[in-house]
């Protein structure tokens, strides 16, 4: 098998102060990536640099597209990246305002990525839209109604819905579950992972929750000062940490 | 299925004065497939952390540990993985999965990933639970909310749903009532009959008695200090 997502060498500054260096892996289908570290340790810097939202000062990251195989999408011109961000990659952004149009119906904000790209028939959209709705366990009931007069609970699921209906096969996630409630917390977690396993996809997950690590990623990257000092099984980096900033993180973790 | 050579194991716990703790050094052993084996030793001894080396779970420093076709101790996290899904069973003294999700769908897990079909898989989980004494009024609820013993029990569902040809099992029957105990005590031997490679530790003399076949004492392999 190979890698569908390939990041080398990643390096970013904000004038003189290190966003990120000299960040590698490779990720393969099917598999979740978590990248923990405190904040300022610039894993939201790797995350909008390896998303194409931010340009890169050195290295590169490829694409297994369908049509060309392993491409670099740091090189691809500006349209071209944008299709590839409606299509194949999805982002779920922690604030799911961030991530939907409030002022568009929750049909709606399903609906606009499908149209995106191409689809027409107004039938079919609003059928898929409900089926998604029901996927991520939101009331079809209510696929008319404002995502403002949702909970954030339901906002995020809806987000959800509308960056998987056009089929992506490379998901970014920022602090996906960071402003939910723990209940509702529990019950996005088992969502996304039914989906992974459905779905086969590639999902790189930006947390400080080593809990969501445990229950959905599969591998971790640590990261500390720009620089990933540990990457690993996530089990084993949890359980058996070797560096001491990881050790550090994971013997800080409160027990209930 | 299991070839362990020239296995060791230090912790070094950088924030507790630097210390550097020795477990374990050289260790060597190989289990069959159809064999059950029991590793003995004293408490603090290194035999959770043996089990634990195997299933990739803690970072070996040095040696080899082959199960299957792959050495655990310089495999790829996704190695790692596929063999967990396909190859290597385990089950550990805790349970610990999503709250909120239903024990039937926990334990038909493994199976599923493993690549099996929904409905085979709640089957399987069906009948294992009734076979464990899982009252079904509880299937439809998380075992978060269990006792002890039922835990251990949905624990051992999830590692025997699924056929796996090597297991390790980390006290099996610890909590379990005699009934139960002799349960789980048939699903090992039928294990066994069906060619699985098992390597166990036993607390219950009576058990590792009927199950296993030979024992490992670890302690042979406790490092020096």
């Amino acid at each position: 098998m190979n890698p569908i997502f390939s990041v080398r060498d990643i390096t970013k500054f904000y004038g003189n102060q290190k966003g990120c260096e000299g960040v590698s892996f490779d990720l393969y289908p099917g598999e979740v990536l978590g990248i923990v570290g405190e904040s300022g340790s610039g894993k939201s810097t790797l995350l909008n640099v390896i998303s194409g939202q931010l340009e890169p000062d050195q290295g590169d990251v490829l694409f297994d597209t369908r049509h060309a195989g392993m491409v670099s999408t740091t090189a691809m011109a500006e349209p071209e990246r944008r299709m590839l961000a409606r299509t194949d990659w999805a982002y779920v952004h922690q604030n799911p305002r961030d991530g939907l149009r409030m002022a568009v119906s929750a049909g709606g904000n399903i609906g606009e990525r499908l149209m995106n790209i191409g689809a027409r028939h107004y039938g079919d959209i609003r059928e898929t839209a409900s089926g998604w709705m029901g996927r991520v366990e939101l009331d079809t009931g209510r696929i008319d109604d404002r995502p403002s007069t949702f909970s954030g609970g339901m906002q995020q699921r809806l987000q959800i819905a509308r960056n998987l209906v056009t089929g992506p096969r490379l998901i970014f996630m920022d602090e996906p579950t960071g402003g939910l409630d723990l209940s509702v917390q529990a019950r996005l977690l088992d969502l996304l992972r039914n989906l992974v396993r459905e779905l086969g996809l590639a999902v790189i997950i930006v947390t400080h929750d080593l809990a969501v690590v445990r229950m959905l990623a599969h591998r971790v990257m640590v990261m500390q000062r720009g620089q990933v000092v540990e990457s690993g099984l996530a089990d084993q980096v949890l359980d058996d940490p070797q560096h001491p900033y990881s050790q550090l993180l994971v013997s800080s973790i409160l027990q209930v | 299925m299991f070839e362990i050579s020239g296995l060791s194991k230090e912790f070094h716990l950088h924030h507790q004065q630097a210390a550097r703790i020795k477990v374990l050094e050289g260790v060597n052993f190989s289990v069959l497939a159809g064999e059950c084996v029991a590793l003995t030793g004293e408490s603090g001894s290194g035999k959770s952390t043996v089990i634990r080396l195997l299933y990739g779970n803690y970072l070996a420093n040095q040696g080899a540990i082959r199960i299957g076709g792959l050495n655990v101790a310089d495999a790829e996290p996704r190695e790692i993985l596929e063999m967990r899904r396909i190859t290597l069973g385990y089950v550990s003294q805790f349970l610990r999965v999503l709250p909120r999700v239903p024990t039937l769908s926990v334990v038909a897990e493994p199976m599923m990933n493993a690549g099996a079909g929904e409905a085979e898989s709640l089957d399987k989980a069906r009948t294992l639970l009734t076979r464990l004494r899982i009252p079904e009024q509880l299937w439809s609820l998380s075992p978060l909310t269990f006792s002890g013993g039922e835990q251990q029990r949905v624990n051992i569902a999830r590692g025997f749903i699924h056929d796996y040809p090597a297991l390790l099992l980390d006290e099996p029957t610890a909590s379990l009532d005699a009934v139960n105990r002799a349960t789980v005590l048939d699903l090992i031997t039928e294990a066994k009959g069906r060619g699985a490679a098992i390597i166990g530790i036993f607390h219950d003399q009576a058990a590792r008695d009927e199950v296993c076949d030979r024992s490992i004492d670890i302690s042979q392999f406790a490092a020096m200090a």
